[in-house]
């Protein structure tokens, strides 16, 4: 028997402007997402490396346990199971937003642990023995430093949680996915929205990788 | 040389008094007792490990004690880093210039040397700059100034490292192991700079296995063995007349080659 696989163009093409309002959605929930991620993380990237053990540990703490669930049950938690405890509901997008800022922020903690640690000791005696204080080290000295190394991890976990908001469709925000979804259940064309669905992933995170590239050969970033 | 200058009877400017230092177990400065006058130049050496180092850092605080005193221009250092009002003046007075020149690479050359006047002093950016400049040009690199630290050769980079120093106008300046990380090539061009911060009169104490200069620049020079302070006095007499049986030997395993 021959199987064929019948391809319809004109499917795929059709669903894009079906598909394309949840771009903003996507794009919202990824980037608003991780900019609070990208605040905790300098939060708990910091206490994570302080001498100081009541700063330490609840910062350990915090990492251990939101890299290490998964980010689809941090946001049923946050959207289904919070409300229990709040006794009202929470906004699907505001949950997803939520979601991608605890899971984002746990893995930025360690990357700016990594790139804060990256940085030779010797940076700081010379910026302390030239009479700066520790905070004026830290933060005319260390953290540019550091923060150039961390531009190609951030731009690595960017891209992870634009692609683990295709999740959320679960909740029923209307990002790119849940789109493909309530339009595949009319048209019955799974094959050609899904491969466009996907395309329009590939473009904003392909996107997102030329701009870091670009940054990487003007010299913004590494060293 | 500066050995005219040489103080007899000045408030010392570094007073350290018994100071001990441990590392876990290990006991890397005993009882150290030194006094470094105004315009001094003391020229410390010693094997690796033998804690010629560790003994710098502590007059600026980058190492701790847990026994002893430091005072560095009126200044007290207490044992295990509590003293951190004292500490802050104290490095603002106190130049140092490192193995590794440890410029910061995220910023010019001229960056470098203005940051801590602007940041610690509030000198007005402008003013900084046309010192910055000024002392650039005394250490022979006025035309690299916005260069990235990068791009020049070890011995520029030591240089901007002093330059860098001195903008603070420290009236101590340390040394540690300032050409060991150099190509042979560009020692002289750093030992040369040195001399000359030595012949005005900076008082400078310099951790170096360059034996030469330390007995042309040196008014005292300290042999340090295991945390002591072994035998110390001008360089004529520890060069070429040392008491110590371990001043000898190592003297005669260094000046060999």
């Amino acid at each position: 028997m021959d199987v064929t696989f019948d391809f319809n163009w004109a499917a795929a093409l059709a669903s894009l402007p079906h598909l394309l309002p949840g771009i903003p959605y996507t794009l919202l929930i990824s980037f608003g997402g991780l900019a609070i991620g990208f605040l905790i993380g300098i939060l708990f990237g910091l206490m994570r490396i302080s001498p100081l053990a009541w700063l330490r540990i609840p910062a350990i703490a915090y990492i251990e346990i939101f890299r290490g669930t998964p980010v689809l049950v941090q946001v049923l938690f946050i959207f289904y199971g919070l409300p229990q405890l709040l006794g009202s509901p929470i906004n699907a997008l505001v949950a997803g937003i939520a979601a991608i800022a605890v899971n984002s922020g746990a893995y930025i903690s360690e990357i700016v642990r990594g790139g804060v640690q990256s940085i030779e000791r010797g940076q700081r005696e010379a910026g302390l023995s030239l009479g700066l204080s520790r905070t004026q080290a830290f933060r005319y000295i260390i953290w540019p430093q550091a923060l150039r190394r961390m531009i190609p991890p951030l731009g690595n976990q960017a891209i992870i949680s634009i692609k683990d908001t295709s999740l959320f469709s679960v909740i029923g925000v209307g990002e790119l996915v849940r789109q493909g979804q309530v339009y595949i259940a009319t048209t019955f064309t799974a094959l050609e929205v899904y491969l466009m669905v996907a395309l329009l992933y590939l473009a904003i995170t392909w996107s997102l990788s030329l701009i870091l590239r670009l940054l990487e050969r003007k010299g913004l970033v590494g060293q | 040389m500066s050995s005219s200058q040489t103080p007899t009877s000045e408030t010392p400017i570094v007073r350290m008094d018994k100071v001990n230092k441990h590392f876990g177990d290990l006991h890397v400065l005993k009882d150290i007792d030194l006094e470094i006058a105004p315009g001094e130049v003391v020229v410390i050496i010693g094997a690796s490990g033998s804690g010629k180092s560790t003994l710098i850092r502590c007059v600026n605080g980058l190492e701790e004690f847990q026994y002893g005193h430091i005072e560095v221009d009126g200044n007290e250092l207490l044992p295990n880093g509590k003293s951190a009002k004292a500490l802050q003046t104290i490095r603002t007075e106190v130049g140092m210039v490192f193995q590794q020149f440890n410029l910061f690479p995220h910023l010019s050359v001229l960056d470098n040397v203005t940051l801590a006047p602007i940041k610690v002093r509030g000198t007005p950016r402008q003013q900084a700059v046309a010192n910055a400049r000024r002392l650039l040009e005394r250490v022979g690199i006025a035309d690299q100034a916005d260069k990235s630290p990068t791009q020049l050769s070890g011995g520029q980079q030591q240089r901007v490292a002093l330059a860098r120093a001195l903008t603070m106008e420290p009236r101590l300046m340390l040394f540690d192991e300032p050409t060991s990380a150099l190509d042979p090539e560009m020692i002289g061009e750093v030992l040369d700079a040195m001399r000359e911060l030595a012949r005005d009169g900076m008082t400078m104490m310099i951790v170096t296995h360059e034996m030469g200069f330390a007995r042309e620049v040196a008014d005292r020079v300290i042999y340090i063995h295991g945390g002591q302070i072994v035998e110390q006095g001008p360089p004529g007499v520890v060069f070429d007349n040392p008491q110590h049986e371990r001043t000898q030997s190592f003297l005669s395993r260094v000046l060999k080659h």
